[in-house]
């Protein structure tokens, strides 16, 4: 288990990469219209299979939204 | 298509680009969208819920709409251009509507780290769409760092006091050698009509139509003001004057 921290909140997780992460949190990692970033730096989804994660790391997950 | 709005190389024959956001729900979005004509609507980039990935705005809205990523909330330059770039990978696009706020109580701009963020964005390949304050030098700074359009407020976003400031909105338009899109602040048809006459090449309206009492409708009667005052625009104005002209002819009159 490693802690990082996911949208802004800490969490426990037994995953090494994006998409192994990605599927731990219910997110289908070939779904569409979603981003990630880890520690700043945006991953594109080619390499989230292989993106290895480390503790301590910062991601975001995000979506498009209602917006103006 | 005639008269087309043409940003960046791509022509649109609406001139409303409509926002998504603060509509009572789904349906009704889809129906003002629909009433509106728009082609062009823009959404904001935020972190999934992990307690419920449920469905998108994207899948939503389906193909009929190009979409416009903001980066709506930004205060700093940083925020911003990983906005912008988490929002390219989303949704596989290079447009984007920079804001970048300065005063969160007042949504202005901060226009020095606005300018900074749309010229590291320009470079990084971003057709940049900046929402901008009404002031005819930080709109030539955008264009300067190749901004395809600029959006200036015409009063606070979400506030409906329509244009504060026309002559600064014309002076912007006057100037401008790209296009300009009054972005904020309109709050009924004739503020959206007032734009277009002033010389805008479109008009950004979300809250105007969202939290009317009628979004469809209202979503149309935009769409009628936005068309109204574009065509008046081509028509050339009569200008104001000072004194009274009668319109009848003064000759022939009964009893003279």
């Amino acid at each position: 288990m490693m802690r990082l921290r996911i949208n802004g909140a800490e969490a426990e997780v037994a995953v090494a990469t994006i998409a192994e992460l990605l599927a731990e949190q219910g997110i289908d990692p070939k779904a569409r219209f979603l981003a990630v970033a880890v520690n700043g730096a945006v991953v594109r989804r080619t390499e989230w299979p292989m993106a290895a994660l480390a503790a301590g790391d910062n991601v975001e997950i995000v979506r498009p939204f209602q917006g103006g | 298509m005639t008269d087309p709005l043409v940003i960046a190389g791509t022509s649109f024959s609406s001139r409303l680009i409509a926002g998504t956001a603060r509509y009572p729900n789904q349906q009704v979005m889809l129906d003002a969208l629909e009433a509106s004509g728009t082609e062009l609507v823009t959404a904001s980039i935020r972190r999934i819920s992990l307690e419920g990935y449920s469905g998108s705005l994207v899948e939503l809205l389906g193909d009929r709409y190009k979409i416009l990523p903001n980066t709506a909330g930004c205060v700093t330059a940083r925020d911003a251009i990983l906005t912008a770039e988490l929002a390219r990978e989303a949704l596989e696009t290079n447009w984007v509507k920079l804001e970048l706020i300065g005063d969160r109580e007042l949504l202005y701009p901060d226009v020095e780290q606005l300018v900074h963020a749309a010229d590291e964005l320009v470079r990084k390949g971003f057709t940049v769409l900046p929402y901008c304050n009404e002031d005819p030098v930080s709109c030539q700074k955008l264009v300067d760092v190749g901004c395809a359009a600029v959006m200036p407020l015409g009063s606070l976003i979400g506030s409906g006091m329509g244009i504060a400031n026309p002559t600064a909105i014309e002076l912007i338009c006057k100037r401008s050698t790209v296009p300009v899109v009054l972005d904020a602040g309109i709050g009924t048809a004739s503020d959206a009509a007032q734009a277009m006459e002033l010389g805008c090449d479109a008009v950004m309206i979300d809250t105007a139509i969202a939290k009317s009492h009628d979004p469809v409708r209202m979503a149309a009667a935009m769409r009628a003001a936005v068309e109204g005052g574009r065509l008046a625009r081509l028509a050339g104005r009569i200008p104001r004057q000072r004194f009274a002209e009668p319109s009848s002819p003064q000759l022939g009159l009964v009893g003279s």
